[in-house]
């Protein structure tokens, strides 16, 4: 992820007191992050007479059994397919868009400098204004807000910028040795571009799919305005949140939670396995 | 629509061996062009499609093209307008100064202490694994552990430090501030550790050679070359707070409004021309303060190279 930036250092130097000082905050920080999440997973396996606070009242899995059961909670399945199939979506609208806008920006071209604030713009603007210009866009024309056009075209202009960022980074690291080494053995531009360029950039393109996917999955502000009258997860878990006071509530971000994580970890696991393959690969 | 501007990026370059007139400045268009077409399309269109209805004239049945200034002056001159933008400037000063002190320290700790490339990987991943989660359910997570009956204030009471539960803890600006803290000290931690890592360590061991302290290093080389991670940072946690919608609604309890969340009512009474105008407010704002940032630092220079 990050380069290191003392590799040089001889290991069997001492310590100074200053990484046992950021060592305790990186701890402390951790327990932070997590702490809060892992109270909110203990209790969603609350005993049904159990309520949204400590203590535990024995252990029980009726908080996820009450998500299926029709009645209130009958929109949360369907809504959290429809999710899914957006944050797909959305994945790869924005890993096409932004891996060819990544290409493209390796070289100055009239209007660049213009494009590059469009996208900063984009990423800064207050995410529920988003959502309100393109509804009213919508209104103006007639159009019907829906999840797959309007809605898309939110979550959009909040992970397009968000993959061309990562785009660069990926872009920083990259050798461009490579591509001249394919130009010079014989390679034509679409040969360097899906033997060469492509498969070096893979892991980078792998994290830019599963940053767009988890950030559309879990979008609420950009998608409330225009999400028409079929709702995402999180907009229903935002309904949920003013009239449920029953721990099905932290039943429902657990299950949520561990989708992301599913996501994210089979990433990385695919990630490593790639770089892992390659480094064997290298050293014979 | 998207998959056929996208082939037609992919392939440009090859039809550009075959055919050498088409410029690589063609090329460089054909694959930013779907990138050029979104962002214009849904993204700036929409924001002057508000700018314009910010002068229209309303009443309780529709909105009516017009060119006036009430709104403007209604939104200027009512005093809850400037109430909001000083409670949520004071947020976004409180959470940019905790979230830089703390990013920044996470950073250098992962850049500078941690040896193993193994371990930084793993411990930068820890901090950024919960963003890619949902918000709302990391916002509500602290609901029950900092209320009243909540985890925190059980284990003080039974380690003894106090007898009453605290109340000040949930609902109130202090529960605001962790929630603001705990989802966006990643957005320092990332473009901070960034700019640390592309300093050459030679330069530390010079400064050192040289006969600096740690700390003078620290304030002459490292701040100085980390200042485009610092400026990154910065903008992203100050838009976030300034853009936020549901942490003050949810944390608050009551006490205080967002400027987007006064914005959702507005928009939600379908009295859009009002809401166009303080939308439009906002965003001058934050463009303002943003431009300021981004004069400090070349962001462009640095990001694309």
């Amino acid at each position: 992820m990050i380069g290191g930036g003392a590799r040089s250092r001889d290991p069997r130097e001492k310590r100074p007191w200053t990484f046992y000082a950021l060592a305790t905050l990186m701890g402390v920080f951790l327990l932070f992050l997590y702490g809060p999440m892992f109270v909110i997973y203990l209790l969603s396996f609350q005993g049904p007479n159990g309520g949204v606070t400590f203590p535990m009242v024995g252990v029980s899995t009726v908080w996820f059994e009450d998500i299926l059961k029709p009645g209130q909670m009958a929109n949360i399945p369907v809504a959290f397919g429809r999710s899914i199939l957006l944050a797909a979506i959305v994945s790869t609208i924005t890993v096409l868009v932004s891996v060819a806008a990544g290409l493209g920006f390796r070289r100055r071209f009239r209007g660049s400098g213009i494009l590059f604030y469009l996208a900063v713009a984009s990423l800064v603007m207050p995410s529920l204004l988003v959502g309100f210009g393109i509804g009213l866009g919508f209104q103006l024309f007639g159009w019907k807000a829906d999840l797959f056009s309007s809605a898309l075209a939110a979550q959009l202009t909040w992970t397009l910028p968000f993959g061309l960022f990562a785009m660069f980074a990926v872009f920083n690291r990259f050798n461009r040795a490579y591509e001249e080494a394919a130009t010079d053995l014989g390679a034509n531009a679409w040969q360097r571009l899906r033997w060469v360029t492509l498969p070096i950039l893979l892991p980078g393109i792998l994290g830019v799919a599963m940053g767009a996917f988890t950030l559309s999955y879990d979008e609420y502000a950009r998608t409330t305005l225009v999400a028409g009258n079929r709702n995402t997860l999180p907009l229903e878990i935002y309904a949920l949140i003013s009239s449920s006071t029953s721990p099905t509530l932290f039943a429902i971000g657990t299950l949520t939670t561990t989708v992301s994580f599913l996501v994210i970890g089979a990433t990385l696991a695919f990630v490593f396995r790639l770089q892992r393959r390659r480094a064997l690969a290298r050293h014979g | 629509m998207e998959a056929v501007g996208q082939a037609t990026a992919f392939t440009a370059p090859a039809r550009a061996r075959r055919r050498p007139r088409l410029t690589s400045e063609a090329i460089s268009w054909l694959q930013v062009g779907p990138l050029a077409f979104i962002l214009i399309v849904f993204f700036a269109l929409p924001t002057v499609l508000f700018l314009v209805v910010s002068f229209f004239d309303y009443d309780r049945t529709g909105i009516y093209p017009a060119f006036m200034l009430d709104n403007y002056r209604e939104v200027l001159t009512t005093p809850a307008t400037l109430r909001i933008y000083v409670s949520s400037l004071k947020f976004a000063f409180i959470v940019w100064a905790i979230t830089l002190l703390l990013g920044f320290s996470i950073a250098h700790f992962l850049v500078f202490h941690v040896r193993s490339a193994a371990v930084r990987t793993v411990l930068f991943l820890l901090c950024a694994i919960p963003f890619w989660t949902s918000g709302i359910i990391r916002t509500i997570a602290w609901i029950p552990f900092l209320g009243r009956n909540g985890a925190f204030n059980q284990a003080l009471i039974d380690l003894h430090l106090i007898d009453q539960p605290l109340e000040f803890l949930l609902f109130s600006p202090f529960a605001v501030c962790v929630t603001y803290v705990h989802l966006f000290t990643l957005l320092m931690i990332g473009p901070i550790a960034n700019s640390l890592a592309k300093i050459d360590p030679a330069l530390l061991e010079a400064a050192r050679d040289a006969g600096a302290s740690r700390w003078r290093t620290m304030v002459d080389v490292v701040i100085p070359l980390s200042k485009t991670g610092i400026a990154l940072g910065s903008i992203l946690v100050f838009t976030q707070v300034m853009g936020d919608f549901f942490v003050v609604k949810q944390m608050s309890g009551g006490q205080s409004a967002s400027i987007v969340s006064a914005l959702a009512t507005e928009i939600q009474a379908m009295q859009y021309p009002p809401a166009a105008a303080s939308a439009m407010l906002l965003v001058l704002f934050v463009a303002i303060m943003v431009a300021g940032m981004m004069r400090v630092v070349d962001v462009r220079k640095e990001l694309v190279r």
